[in-house]
């Protein structure tokens, strides 16, 4: 209704083509939200280990944790040195028909950061993230973006995000170039047009339609057209998704340079190592609902059993050695000499079982820690393969 | 790691720190509305078969119709007005045709072109920028008013050319029918057409965008006088939104007649039909 206040249109209200433009002007189609705004408890500061070439806008503070069903709750790391949380969602819920997309589900980005949504095909990603941006209505929960409500405060919110679809959002008939002069023209700042097109290597196609742009050059523009607005926060659906990997590795660095100017990020992604390299949290959606979150060294490290292996003289005594390691670690001998322990390998582990071997005068060779990847815990908690 | 790294500082060190720094707001809003609807245009006017439909049809058939004798618009001149039009084709034809060009753009063009837009998922990204619904219609309105002046300056000049005299364009009230039947007409045509574009598919839009279009020309009094059919064909004929742009048009500028308030209450009982469904059935995705 805020149009009518400020006088658009009041008079042609009564009639059809006032009505035609009310409703597209507001989207009275979808049903308004149930509750209002709760206050999210503070549990965005999941914070995550300094990884080399990736600059950190953010002080990294002790007590990072992931939650897993069932598990611990995370530890609440203090607040100071954080910054506000953008993106609130608590006790989302948004059903067709019977079935619910998002069953209770839950997100805090902190600013600045770059969280990546992963789940296997129909576990709720991109519902989620399109609730985020205003198309659809929680039919429960509360969602905050920005501090703002998507559908009510659509109009002050659509100024300050930047959205990549997953595909598709250009005029079939557009040249590229001339599409991202166009929404920089809808923004007060807009970045500089060239610069961008020349940085997401698609100097050299400015002058082609849409149409018979590559699939990898229709993502970066797509990826171009969500930032050319300089958002606050982007929301990215699979922005590498069919990119060869040197225009992953561009479309990757300059997700690193948004992210050192400031800029925060929610990216659906189907690739692990992407999540890996980019995010500093990440959360594993399945069957609508958060099943584990953290940074990716803490899924890593915590909840997946990790293995060490060694190899020895034949016919060690592991039975001695087990007594010496905590409950609930296996061993065993797995051909004559090569030994295999698994179990919750950590750093004391590897000491004790270093020190077993030096009293029973075993010089251990080839000793490997097998650490788990995103992709294993990701197939142990929803036992599915990401890309299904 | 150690790879990205160096390509990171790399980077870091061409690029100025702060190039990306949120500086997020929208454009003022009359000129995302003046930059849309300049960007519709030219995408419309580039559009080759938006192109035929439009442009190259209406003239065509102004053209072959005023100079080959294939209609007989005998009698058409003194139809219903006070008797002083002409029977020549090329002053019945000129209204029809300039009703044709706004169904074309209006109906026709809007409807394909908004079906694809959606399809393609135009009208889904445009809605999370800073363009506000409102806009974007208001612009397309526009880009549809603009391109129908365009067709309308030329379709007068290639009517001017083969002998047309219009009649009541001259007096205050005949300029100010016309542009009522023009608006009345764009209004009733575009909410067709975005009703279709906004409750089918893409591909099924363009096709009966276009069949309608062919039908519509032919049934519409565009250039087959509607007397021409059976009474009874004829008079439910009449009543489409086509027939009464025509007729209204023709009862102006062929026999100078005063305000055609029927045929301004046909098409206003269309727009009020098309505009209201579409609102109530469009969807953006």
């Amino acid at each position: 209704m805020r149009f009518i206040t400020k006088g658009y249109l009041t008079t042609t209200l009564a009639t059809p083509a006032g009505l035609l433009f009310f409703r597209l002007a507001t989207g009275c189609r979808a049903m308004r939200t149930g509750s209002g705004h709760r206050t999210f408890p503070a549990c965005g500061q999941i914070l995550s280990a300094p990884r080399p070439g990736v600059r950190r806008a953010l002080p990294r503070l002790p007590g990072m944790h992931s939650v897993f069903p069932g598990g611990s709750l995370p530890d609440r790391a203090p607040a100071a040195g954080t910054r506000d949380p953008v993106v609130e969602v608590h006790g989302l819920v948004k059903r067709y028909g019977d079935r619910a997309a998002v069953d209770g589900l839950d997100l805090v980005v902190r600013a600045g950061t770059v969280t990546a949504v992963l789940g296997p095909n129909g576990a709720g990603k991109t519902t989620t993230v399109e609730t985020c941006e205003g198309y659809r209505r929680a039919d429960s929960g509360t969602v905050r973006v920005l501090g703002l409500d998507p559908v009510a405060d659509a109009a002050r919110l659509r100024p300050r995000i930047g959205v990549m679809l997953q595909s598709g959002g250009v005029y079939s008939g557009a040249r590229a170039e001339e599409m991202l002069r166009h929404m920089a023209r809808l923004h007060a700042r807009p970045l500089d047009v060239d610069a961008l097109m020349e940085r997401l290597g698609l100097g050299d196609c400015g002058r082609t339609a849409y149409r018979r742009l590559s699939g990898g050059q229709q993502q970066r523009l797509a990826l171009a057209l969500a930032v050319v607005g300089r958002p606050e926060l982007v929301f990215l659906d699979e922005p590498t998704a069919g990119l060869d990997p040197q225009a992953r590795r561009s479309t990757w660095e300059l997700l690193r340079e948004l992210r050192a100017d400031g800029v925060t990020a929610v990216l659906t992604t189907h690739f692990m190592d992407e999540a890996e390299e980019l995010a500093d949290d990440v959360v594993i959606i399945d069957a609508g609902r958060v099943i584990a979150h953290g940074s990716p060294e803490e899924l890593c490290r915590g909840g997946a059993e990790n293995t060490l292996r060694f190899t020895g003289r034949p016919g060690l005594d592991l039975g001695s050695l087990l007594k010496a390691l905590p409950d609930g670690t296996a061993a065993a001998e797995l051909s004559p000499g090569a030994y295999r322990i698994s179990g919750s390998v950590d750093p004391q582990l590897l000491a004790t079982v270093a020190s077993w071997c030096a009293q029973h005068g075993v010089m251990a060779d080839g000793i490997s820690v097998e650490r788990h990847t995103l992709e294993d815990v990701f197939l142990e908690l929803t036992g599915k393969e990401l890309r299904s | 790691m150690t790879a990205d790294a160096v390509t990171s500082s790399a980077t870091g060190a061409v690029r100025s720190a702060g190039t990306y720094a949120p500086a997020p707001g929208a454009a003022p809003l009359l000129r995302m509305i003046a930059a849309q609807t300049a960007f519709e245009t030219k995408l419309l006017l580039r559009n080759g078969e938006q192109l035929l439909l439009t442009v190259i049809i209406p003239s065509l058939l102004l053209v072959l119709f005023s100079t080959v004798d294939i209609i007989d618009t005998s009698g058409t001149g003194t139809g219903g007005g006070p008797g002083s039009g002409s029977d020549k084709a090329v002053d019945f034809l000129a209204p029809g045709v300039l009703a044709l060009a706004v169904m074309s753009t209006a109906f026709t063009g809007q409807a394909i072109a908004t079906g694809f837009e959606r399809r393609y998922g135009v009208l889904k990204r445009l809605a999370v920028s800073p363009l506000p619904r409102w806009a974007l219609m208001t612009a397309k309105t526009l880009c549809v008013l603009v391109t129908e002046v365009l067709q309308i300056m030329l379709l007068t000049v290639i009517a001017l050319l083969l002998g047309w005299s219009p009649q009541g364009a001259a007096t205050p009230s005949g300029a100010l029918a016309v542009l009522l039947l023009l608006v009345l007409g764009t209004a009733a045509f575009s909410g067709l057409g975005l009703l279709m574009a906004g409750t089918l598919r893409a591909e099924a839009t363009l096709a009966a965008a276009n069949l309608v279009f062919l039908l519509l020309l032919v049934g519409g009094g565009v250039i087959v006088p509607l007397d021409r059919f059976p009474d009874a064909a004829g008079s439910v004929l009449a009543l489409l939104p086509i027939s009464a742009l025509s007729d209204g048009l023709r009862d102006v500028l062929q026999q100078g007649a005063a305000t055609p308030w029927g045929d301004l209450g046909v098409l206003a009982g269309w727009a009020a039909l098309g505009l209201g469904a579409a609102a109530v059935f469009f969807r953006w995705e």
